[in-house]
């Protein structure tokens, strides 16, 4: 009975990598939910810390996770902990032998690591810490190579890099369980990446954004605003099948203007096709259109398992939309022909996540999630900015800072209800929406940054003149 | 365009009440050998309009004998989830057009690309 007492109260430790801070919660809650389990953080658990002490799991979920993220390093079954060594010993001699001795037998193998954060040991630190762990019995034998077990002494020097402090503020000891998919950072880099264009999604936020979504294995993904697809990359890296459309037809075509440096136009194969292939995924290719984002080209009851993507803010790539400025155009001369480029026009922010809203509210299956990036001009965001709708709930709204006076957030929303008539409309013309009014808007603010330096002196003298 | 995608879209020409399914004019189909997914082909079929499909795939000449009506219990039936497979992710159509069933509209596909922009007095 105490055995199963033991497995059953683990704690599991999560290691994290410093950056991308605000997308690691979102990210591990979500790679969470897809397993149905909770996010049990345990007491002294701070968000922005590389360290995680989590409950409720079992070694299984701690796989599942890890198999998915990239914002986490490593995983740990978390056998001692505390604020000084001493601490942790009490604490490592208080946890069951039981759940210990499967791991420390006379014929395993083992070695024992250890990480620091925020301050590097020198090598007779590390034999030294190593050593002061002798209270722990480790009857196999070690193995550096290859061993059947691994362990970690970790010491947090917490956050500061400028103030460094000589003793740890926390240290912890536990099991090597399993690596997270940082490798992924590297091997699906858009340096390497065959088709590519300006504004291609970096592969950490591609991959990011399919774990927000709860992107999963023979999933149907769409991405209505696609360009060379790095987004569906990702999803189809997760064994999800992949389709998207963009209003521009060169770039779904492949055509134009490289955007490498050292190449002047695009090859014969460069497309989103290509790119799966590359990856060893071309099987969960399904297609993709030269479409406006803004046109109901879906057939009704047609429900996609996620809805990702990047739309247009305006800066690198134009927001545009089909139709006139004029109330009556006559049709060109070849009415049908492929060559005939229909005139397109603005595209107000607001309707872009209006539009884009409906169609997530209409097109995913019950649970499905829409995830989405939002400009915005840092000083006067405020949460009520963030679009929503009747019938999709808020799961995450974290920020990515651009400048000094721009950001972007990445928005998740889950569909919960079936569209009704009454929920037909998100109306923009509430005063929230002020800041995507004007197509222009967004983007005058982002250049109006231009000059902040300016600004900031003049703002400085002011302040100096109103202390006079 | 694979005809899973086809099934999926409808025709957007302002004032068309009944623009499902489109009509696929195609002067260039090829069928491209794709790895055999069971578990997504049994998630697909119930999200299918199955008789658009069988109606796609037979103008096409690749009808694969699927039958009119869907079959019970497919899920366990290999054979016929890979005659499935075959007409929604092999069968492509490469060079043609979709044309809208109410207006006539046609939509140009070329190198596999349905291009489904109206122009400006259409939408």
């Amino acid at each position: 009975m105490a055995a199963t007492t033991g497995r059953s109260c683990l704690q599991y430790l999560i290691h994290l990598a410093q950056d991308n801070l605000d997308f690691r919660l979102p990210e591990v809650k979500s790679l969470l939910a897809l397993r149905g389990k909770p996010f049990r953080p345990c007491e002294n658990y701070k968000e922005k810390t590389p360290f995680w002490v989590l409950g409720e799991l079992c070694e299984e979920d701690v796989h599942g996770i890890m198999t998915r993220s990239v914002c986490a390093k490593s995983a740990f079954e978390l056998w001692g902990h505390g604020k000084t060594h001493c601490e942790l010993k009490t604490s490592l001699l208080k946890y069951p032998k039981e759940n210990m001795s499967p791991y420390t037998q006379k014929d395993s193998t083992y070695r024992i690591n250890v990480y620091t954060f925020n301050k590097t040991l020198e090598f007779k630190d590390r034999i030294e810490r190593i050593d002061a762990l002798d209270y722990l019995s480790f009857d196999g034998t070690v193995n550096l190579k290859t061993p059947q077990h691994t362990f970690c002494l970790l010491e947090d020097y917490g956050t500061d890099p400028n103030n460094i402090p000589d003793q740890p503020l926390y240290v912890y000891f536990g099991r090597w369980i399993a690596d997270g998919q940082r490798e992924l950072i590297r091997s699906y880099s858009v340096k390497n990446r065959h088709f590519i264009g300006n504004t291609s999604m970096e592969a950490c936020l591609s991959f990011i954004m399919a774990n927000h979504a709860g992107v999963k294995k023979n999933d149907l993904v769409f991405d209505p605003f696609v360009g060379t697809g790095s987004l569906l990359i990702a999803c189809s890296h997760f064994g999800a099948y992949v389709c998207g459309t963009d209003i521009d037809y060169n770039t779904i075509h492949g055509k134009g203007r490289s955007s490498r440096t050292k190449q002047k136009w695009r090859g014969p194969d460069e497309n989103i096709r290509a790119n799966l292939r590359q990856y060893g995924k071309e099987m969960t290719y399904v297609d993709v259109m030269v479409s406006d984002a803004s046109k109901r080209i879906w057939r009704t009851g047609l429900h996609f398992d996620a809805i990702i993507t990047d739309p247009p803010y305006g800066i690198r790539e134009s927001t545009r939309r089909t139709g006139s400025h004029k109330d009556v155009t006559k049709p060109p001369e070849d009415y049908f022909g492929e060559s005939h480029v229909p005139v397109s026009m603005a595209y107000h922010l607001s309707d872009i996540f209006a539009d884009l809203l409906t169609f997530a509210a209409h097109h995913l299956v019950m649970g499905g999630r829409l995830v989405y990036w939002l400009p915005v001009h840092s000083p006067e965001y405020c949460d009520e900015m963030v679009p929503l709708h009747p019938c999709l709930k808020m799961i995450s709204n974290s920020e990515q800072t651009l400048s000094s006076h721009t950001s972007r957030r990445l928005i998740t929303m889950e569909k919960f209800k079936e569209p009704e008539e009454s929920d037909a409309l998100v109306d923009t013309s509430e005063p929230c929406y002020s800041p995507y009014q004007g197509h222009n808007a967004f983007r005058e603010k982002y250049f109006s940054g231009v000059n902040k330096r300016g600004l900031k002196e003049e703002e400085d003298k002011m302040h100096i003149n109103g202390g006079e | 365009m694979k005809l899973l995608t086809h099934n999926m879209l409808t025709s957007h020409v302002k004032g068309v009440t009944k623009g499902y399914p489109l009509l696929i004019k195609a002067t260039e189909v090829k069928v491209n050998e794709v790895e055999f997914n069971s578990q997504f082909v049994s998630r697909m079929i119930p999200k299918l309009e199955w008789s658009a499909l069988v109606q796609a795939a037979e103008g096409l000449g690749h009808l694969e004998d699927l039958p009119a009506e869907l079959v019970a219990d497919y899920e366990n039936n290999e054979e016929f989830l890979k005659k499935v497979h075959k007409v929604l992710l092999e069968v492509e159509v490469v060079e043609g057009s979709l044309q809208c069933p109410e207006s006539g509209r046609e939509f140009p596909i070329s190198r596999g690309v349905p291009n489904m922009l109206l122009n400006e007095d259409e939408v």
